[in-house]
């Protein structure tokens, strides 16, 4: 059993100095991103739902630094951070946030549907369980052409209790599929607590031995112990070693989706997960760890502007125009179905 | 030319588009080792071997799941729902996921696949491996629907499904697995979207699907000898639908009789009347007529599922008794 640490400078599958500030840079950006998204709720220019993964930043961003160009990202309705790991810039992401034509699939698929095939994206999937299948097929197709490229799917603690976990991870490990599970345990599927609707207390790493697979746990708020994980798991997929199932505990600050206050946690739990805030707690190790203080701070400076850029570039959009409506059910781009 | 089984050219169609496409990889329940519980893919393992041809688990949402993220990233699968009930199990793949994702993300993904599955009745399986679900498929945009009727066009029409790039819901009528005909050598690539036209008659025009379309035929030549000369059209392609030739062979002889194995609600006749009776409304002798499994879930025993589905006697019937009013 792999267990939560932190890293130290003795383990020789550290992340380097550089990997550390490219995931410090992706935590920032990914932090800072989801305020502004949430500031636009606020503000009324995101209509619809959306759900922040503030506080889970730190899995997207290990994954993110450690994946490499021809992975394939399939996450769940909570993917704005999943996607802008990949290097989906953050225009096109926030613009489709707001309906608009320069979003990133010019406003067609909203908040839960992010995708960006040409950066890895595969799509962000809103019906449960459906995407760990998908992924399936993926590395399938990464076994088939004979390529080294991985998939990876992240979905929620909730999706452990749907069918098509179980089926996926069946069908990964028996045809030994470059494939990475990553289970996110925030504590809570919606608004009821995990555990009181889970047969077992680790509701992804749990079920790992009914599958043949090792059981996995990783302290989802330490960016170098997931980073660390996360390269074991695609390393081995890579060298056709198969699928793995890594549980990361994380917690989200937020609710569940922008109609959610999150009332039903206790604020003692609340508190002392904001007490364990990756952000903050990765600034202070880098900079106990040696790295100066300026260098962050230039890096969370830039991202700011990078943010009001981004928002600008959102805000900016013309809603989209009649001639998407019809457009590209079909490959030929059209929509009919008589002639 | 060969006489072939319908459950010889469903393998015949996909040998042919794997040995054309090394992309083309066919996955489903039984389907390698057994070569298919109706025995319609029997050889394929053998020819392309375990890599191209696989067996999967009782895993229906897996089985969709791998197809669609293969079909995104450069293959052509093909892949066996066993009966089309089971749909039921793993629709949400199907509706929800390889459906809506072209549209969803702005044309960036395509899923040129397949899932062929045997559907409908007659073999008194009883209610659970017996139903009609080509209209539930209808009614989702994003997939095109295509029933064969006869070996030729399942060859045919399968390899038009495997090289089309969008999702093809391709259901293979259980009824006829067993029937024969009359099959060309050589490579074999038909046209979706083409209904096609069987017989040729004046007095009214009979539009069947998949296992109706043989019984479609015979009522047609028992009202032949009761001097009553009909049109029968096999429509092949729900979606895309073939308006032009229904159309045209429905206003010819003013009367349309539709043959659909379905239960009655929302079955692709409704929309056939409707499409009639808002544009050739005119050309129309008399009310459509839609003849049709009655409104249930199918019964077991032989007796009661011969009453259930439209018979070739109930059909002849129903359109005399039309004819004469």
């Amino acid at each position: 059993m792999t267990t939560a640490r932190p890293s130290t400078k003795a383990s020789n599958t550290a992340p380097t100095a550089d990997t550390r500030i490219a995931m410090y840079r992706l935590l920032v950006e990914l932090r800072y991103f989801e305020k502004r998204a949430y500031d636009l709720f606020l503000q009324n220019l995101v209509k619809g739902t959306s759900h922040l993964s503030l506080g889970q930043e730190a899995i997207a961003a290990a994954f993110g630094v450690a994946m490499r160009p021809g992975d394939h990202t399939f996450a769940t309705y909570r993917g704005h951070a999943h996607t802008l790991a990949r290097g989906v810039p953050m225009g096109p992401v926030l613009a489709e946030l707001l309906g608009r034509e320069n979003g990133l699939m010019a406003g067609k698929g909203g908040s839960m549907h992010l995708t960006s095939v040409e950066h890895g994206m595969m799509g962000s999937y809103a019906i449960i369980g459906a995407h760990l299948p998908i992924a399936c097929g993926s590395a399938w197709s990464a076994q088939y052409r004979g390529t080294d490229e991985v998939s990876v799917a992240f979905f929620g603690d909730g999706t452990t209790n749907i069918g098509a976990f179980h089926e996926a991870l069946n069908f990964a490990k028996i045809w030994d599929l470059p494939v990475v599970f990553v289970c996110e345990n925030n504590l809570y599927m919606e608004y009821t607590a995990i555990k009181d609707v889970t047969a077992v207390e680790h509701p992804a790493a749990d079920r790992a031995a009914a599958y043949g697979l090792e059981k996995i746990i990783v302290d989802g708020n330490d960016p170098d112990a997931m980073h660390e994980v996360a390269t074991a798991a695609l390393d081995r997929a890579r060298a056709g070693g198969g699928p793995s199932l890594i549980e990361a505990t994380t917690y989200r600050h937020g609710g569940h989706s922008r109609a959610d206050p999150a009332k039903y946690r206790p604020e003692a739990e609340v508190q002392e997960w904001l007490a364990r805030d990756p952000l903050p707690m990765y600034r202070a190790r880098l900079i106990a760890d040696g790295v100066a203080e300026k260098e962050l701070v230039a890096i969370e400076e830039a991202t700011a502007k990078a943010v009001d850029e981004a928002t600008e570039f959102a805000k900016a959009g013309a809603a989209p125009g009649e001639d998407l409506l019809l457009k590209d059910v079909w490959s030929d781009g059209g929509w009919t179905w008589r002639n | 030319m060969a006489e072939l089984t319908y459950r010889e050219a469903i393998a015949r169609g996909i040998a042919q588009e794997m040995r054309r496409d090394e992309n083309v990889v066919f996955l489903g329940e039984d389907v390698a080792a057994a070569g298919g519980v109706f025995k319609g893919t029997v050889g394929l393992l053998e020819e392309f071997g375990p890599k191209r041809v696989r067996d999967t688990p009782i895993s229906e949402q897996a089985i969709l799941g791998a197809a669609m993220g293969a079909a995104m990233t450069g293959l052509r699968p093909v892949a066996e729902i066993m009966f089309s009930d089971f749909f039921a199990v793993c629709w949400d793949i199907v509706v929800n996921e390889i459906a809506k994702s072209r549209y969803m993300t702005n044309g960036q993904v395509s899923f040129p696949l397949v899932i062929r599955s045997g559907n409908g009745g007659g073999l008194r399986f009883g209610a659970q491996h017996s139903q009609s679900v080509e209209s539930w498929a209808m009614a989702v945009p994003g997939l095109k629907v295509v029933v064969p009727s006869s070996p030729v066009d399942v060859v045919g029409l399968l390899a038009a499904s495997i090289r089309d790039p969008d999702p093809v819901i391709f259901l293979e009528a259980k009824a006829l697995y067993s029937t024969k005909g009359e099959v060309p050598e050589g490579d074999i690539h038909d046209e979706l979207g083409k209904a096609k036209v069987l017989r040729r008659g004046d007095d009214a025009t009979l539009v069947a699907l998949g296992s109706m379309v043989p019984r479609a035929m015979k009522a047609a030549e028992q009202l032949a000898t009761t001097g009553i000369d009909c049109t029968v059209v096999d429509v092949r392609s729900l979606v895309p639908l073939d308006t032009q030739t229904l159309l045209e062979e429905i206003g010819r002889t003013g009367r349309l009789f539709t043959v659909e194995e379905n239960p009655r609600l929302c079955g692709w006749g409704g929309e056939l009347v409707s499409i009639v009776g808002e544009e050739i409304f005119y050309d129309l002798d008399g009310a459509p007529v839609r003849i049709t499994t009655p409104h249930i879930p199918l019964p077991a025993a032989d007796a009661l599922e011969d009453m259930a589905i439209p018979s070739v006697e109930r059909i002849a019937e129903r359109v005399q008794k039309a004819m004469q009013e």
